[in-house]
């Protein structure tokens, strides 16, 4: 394969800046983990959102049923789950963990997550992806609303109060920058699983779709299964993100944290939009844009910081649905590889 | 001649409203076969069930002697049997070229083929020829929402092809096309047909189209079949003559 | 089963859901109207509902009874919903319907965050002290309930006469059912879809007004509200008042049964994932005739 050797340099780059942040900006571990959280929320939902035309209010079913998954099994792994939610979410003088088994409780929980969160994509994407535009998105706003408030009521993981993920022993040193390395890694790989599998036919049949469902399935693609695929790939890579993001924030909130609807839920919608709907650095940058702001509201505008963000939502939607990279392709075409005509109208030889 | 597509007694209301009413034809594998009648008589609609888009509500479809009536679109598209559509429907936001590659040949290929890459020699070699042969090769990279109508026109055919169809029915493909360019599209269906051996089906209301391309006609008005035959005997059928005149 | 164990318990649970569903079937009638004259579904609904619970909580903690909220309540919303359309709904009037989905969830967000930071994060009730009526020596229902409910009905009924027989009711009525012809008959169709936008706000603030009264508000239940309306307008259909109302009532009273059989705690659970179910059943029973919702 032929890639130029700016794009490589270019990748290069940004990796070892990657690899470099938590270095760069000692204060920020935990918003820079979140931002490259953040950057898998942008690209899974784009994936199926802006690349397949299927926009969901709910993907955050898979992050939540990743996080209790993740959170049950390294808990589960040593202790009794109802015991240690029962407990007020985890005493930290009973329930301890040490090195090993913090470290096994993660090795064994994130690929758990993965696991679940496919399985939960197959499950209910068979389901409801008969469905189309808005009954689809608002059907997916029902699903994630309904699993926090399920998981809200269910004793066993701590109904409404939630559960603590286990404290990390201070012999690991900084726990947030380790997650950070998780959160950055899986980063990497959702975007290389993405931007892989969109050179693929199946990238080409993920947009057919998007352009006109009829006539893909009037040219005899097997249209339900690629779309349960696609729901399916962004279930696994957002069941990883669950996992990680219980153990940043240390207390899962089955409402705020795990199946966020009305805030991790709108703002990965928020950030493709942003950043460039159906391209593979929208989200990318959108993330990055998105998390720079809501830190800067949440630092200077206490109080009304989520009264910005609600405003924000609505200037984007409403001014800037194109997004940055929408724009930029509107104003310099060819830098996308787009081939304008400007011969003359020339109908096609006899 | 064995027949490809035999239509049994079929019928399909739609509300209160009696589209196709007891209609049987056939099209032999390897012919033309044109299907002509005034506006509102039921010619798309026919089309539609046939591929599997409505469910009819009674008679028979067999496709090479297997029912497809109660088949969905994919399945009776994955059979080799396509169609074009009136409005002509293409992949707006995709370039020609990936319109093409996508509709390479499901028939032959197994879901995980999809996983292969876009730029497949053996598949781009194809999807080339096929541009070339509708004269679309220069227009290959654009996006094919920019292409005009007769260009997209020309673009879905050549999807069409790019499927390898057994049988392609194509619903009006003359219809919004410069006049003269037509003499040109009649040739490129009349090589399809016999080149690559695709059984032809059309719609058309272009009569010296149809009269020219088709081996056999069949005339339908006000949902049911009119007349069957000739082109030479449709021609002069006293029946269809007043169909059409009784329609203006 | 539980139902049959405890006849007298169910009794009450479906009387008091069939007078709470009223006033759900009241804020489905609105939505119905916005999305059959602009084509677009109000996702900041409930909070239209939750802001004329404010409206009302404002009379009752300056000395007013809140009942008057349900006069005061629709004229303050009809601004709002008027302003917000010509703010920011008309822009996406004419896109994509996924785009306008965003836009209205974006602007219940706003509120919602607005109305938490003005009014704090309490669950709020505005007394109105009209008693309890006891039936049956058994069932005990609030009367603001019932006067609700009643009140309710009224509005309903005054919306039907209004868009039957007033020239902006004719008006409404034309425009949603082919906005082309309307505007060639000159109905200024940017105009009216303001007002309509408007009157929606209005009945929903009419609607909070009821909730906050009989119920209680609090700046994020707003999402419920917005939830069982457009299940209603999708069980009863765009123009069948009666199946709006039926519906409405069924809801209530099935989430009133629900609560009960699977606990309080589930009840917002039952009602999201009753949408699903019904989603999924209705696009079901269309696929199986090989179309979809649309």
């Amino acid at each position: 394969m032929n890639v130029p050797i700016q794009k490589i340099a270019g990748y290069a780059a940004l990796l070892v800046f990657g690899a470099a942040a938590p270095y760069l900006f000692p204060a920020y571990h935990a918003q820079l983990a979140e931002l490259w959280l953040f950057v898998v929320f942008a690209l899974t939902w784009d994936l199926v959102g802006g690349q397949m035309g299927y926009n969901s209010f709910g993907n955050v079913l898979f992050v939540g049923v990743g996080t209790y998954a993740c959170a049950v099994m390294q808990v589960g792994l040593f202790y009794n789950v109802g015991a240690y939610t029962a407990s007020d979410g985890g005493n930290a003088t009973i329930f301890t963990f040490n090195v090993a088994q913090y470290l096994t409780g993660l090795a064994v929980g994130l690929p758990v997550a993965a696991v679940i969160g496919g399985l939960v994509a197959i499950f209910f994407g068979s389901i409801i992806l008969g469905m189309r535009g808005h009954y689809f998105a608002i059907c997916t706003l029902g699903l994630g609303v309904a699993a926090g408030q399920i998981f809200a009521g269910w004793e066993w993981v701590g109904a409404g109060s939630g559960m603590s993920s286990p404290n990390a022993p201070a012999k690991i040193g900084d726990i947030t920058q380790l997650l950070y390395y998780l959160a950055f890694g899986l980063a990497v790989i959702t975007f290389a699983v993405i931007r892989w599998l969109l050179t693929t036919r199946f990238g080409l049949a993920l947009n057919a779709i998007r352009d006109d469902e009829d006539k893909a399935e009037a040219m005899g693609l097997p249209t339900k299964r690629i779309k349960v695929t696609a729901w399916c790939v962004a279930g696994i890579l957002l069941g990883v993100s669950g996992g990680i993001l219980g153990n940043l924030k240390r207390f899962i909130d089955p409402i705020d944290v795990a199946f966020a609807g009305e805030t991790y839920g709108v703002w990965m919608v928020l950030m493709a939009i942003l950043g460039g709907k159906g391209t593979i650095w929208g989200p990318v940058i959108g993330a990055a844009i998105f998390q720079v702001l809501k830190e800067v509201f949440w630092t200077y505008l206490l109080g009304w910081q989520r009264v910005a963000l609600g405003l924000m939502i609505v200037l984007i939607v409403v001014f800037f649905p194109q997004g940055i990279l929408g724009w930029a392709r509107e104003k310099f075409p060819e830098m996308f590889g787009h081939r304008i005509d400007r011969g003359p109208a020339r109908e096609p030889a006899e | 001649m064995t027949a490809m597509l035999e239509v049994e007694n079929v019928s399909k209301a739609f509300g209160g409203v009696q589209a196709n009413k007891t209609i049987s034809l056939t099209v032999p594998e390897g012919e033309i076969v044109g299907l002509i009648g005034p506006n509102g008589s039921g010619k798309t609609t026919l089309f539609s069930s046939i591929v599997g888009q409505y469910p009819i509500d009674g008679g028979s479809i067999r496709f090479e002697g297997e029912e497809i009536s109660t088949l969905r679109v994919p399945q009776i598209a994955r059979l080799g049997l396509l169609r074009t559509f009136q409005q002509t429907r293409i992949y707006g936001q995709m370039t020609c070229m990936q319109n093409m590659v996508i509709s390479a040949s499901v028939r032959k290929r197994g879901f995980g083929e999809l996983f292969h890459g876009q730029h497949d020699p053996h598949v781009s070699k194809y999807a080339e020829e096929m541009l070339e042969f509708v004269g679309l090769y220069e227009k290959r990279l654009l996006r094919a929402g920019s292409l005009s109508f007769g260009q997209q026109k020309l673009l879905e055919f050549a999807m069409a092809l790019m499927n390898e169809p057994k049988l392609l029915m194509l619903d009006e493909p003359t219809a919004g096309i410069n006049p003269t360019l037509i003499n040109g599209l009649i040739d490129r269906l009349k090589r399809a047909n016999a080149q690559f051996g695709i059984t032809l089906f059309v719609i058309e209301h272009n009569m010296r189209v149809i009269m020219n391309l088709a081996q056999h006609i069949y005339c339908l008005a006000h949902g049911e079949l009119l007349a069957a035959g000739t082109p030479d005997q449709i021609r002069n059928d006293p029946n269809v003559i007043d169909a059409y005149l009784g329609a203006h | 089963m539980l139902l049959s164990q405890a006849p007298v318990i169910s009794a009450d649970l479906i009387i008091n859901g069939l007078l709470v569903g009223a006033i759900f079937a009241l804020a489905a009638y609105g939505m119905a109207l916005v999305w059959g004259v602009m084509n677009i579904i109000n996702i900041a609904q409930g909070e239209f509902v939750m802001l004329g619970g404010y409206v009302a909580m404002i009379l009752f903690w300056n000395g007013i009874h809140p009942l008057f909220g349900v006069v005061v309540a629709p004229v303050v919303l009809f601004f709002v919903g008027w302003a917000l359309y010509r703010l920011v709904v008309f822009r996406v009037v004419d896109r994509d319907l996924f785009v306008s989905l965003l836009a209205t969830f974006g602007l219940s967000i706003l509120m919602q965050q607005l109305m938490n930071t003005v009014f704090t994060g309490n669950i709020q009730t505005a007394q109105s002290d009209l008693g309890t009526l006891q039936l049956f020596g058994t069932i005990s229902i609030l009367n603001i309930k019932i006067v609700a409910f009643v009140m309710a009905i009224a509005l309903g009924g005054c919306l039907v006469v209004f868009l039957r027989y007033s020239r902006l009711g004719q008006a409404i009525r034309a425009t949603s059912q082919n906005a082309r012809a309307a505007r060639v008959l000159g109905v200024d169709t940017d105009h009216l879809y303001a007002v309509t936008f408007g009157l929606n706000a209005a009945i929903c603030g009419a609607a909070g007004a009821l909730v906050a009264m009989a119920y209680n508000i609090h700046p994020y239940i707003g999402l419920p509200y917005t939830i069982r309306a457009f299940m209603i307008v999708i069980v009863a259909g765009l123009g069948n008042i009666a199946g709006v109302i039926l519906a409405g009532l069924g809801l209530g009273a099935a989430e009133n049964v629900a609560s009960f059989v699977l606990g309080a705690e589930f009840q917002l659970a039952f009602t999201f994932g009753l949408l699903v179910v019904v989603l999924v059943w209705r696009n079901t029973r269309l696929a199986a005739k090989r179309q979809y919702l649309k």
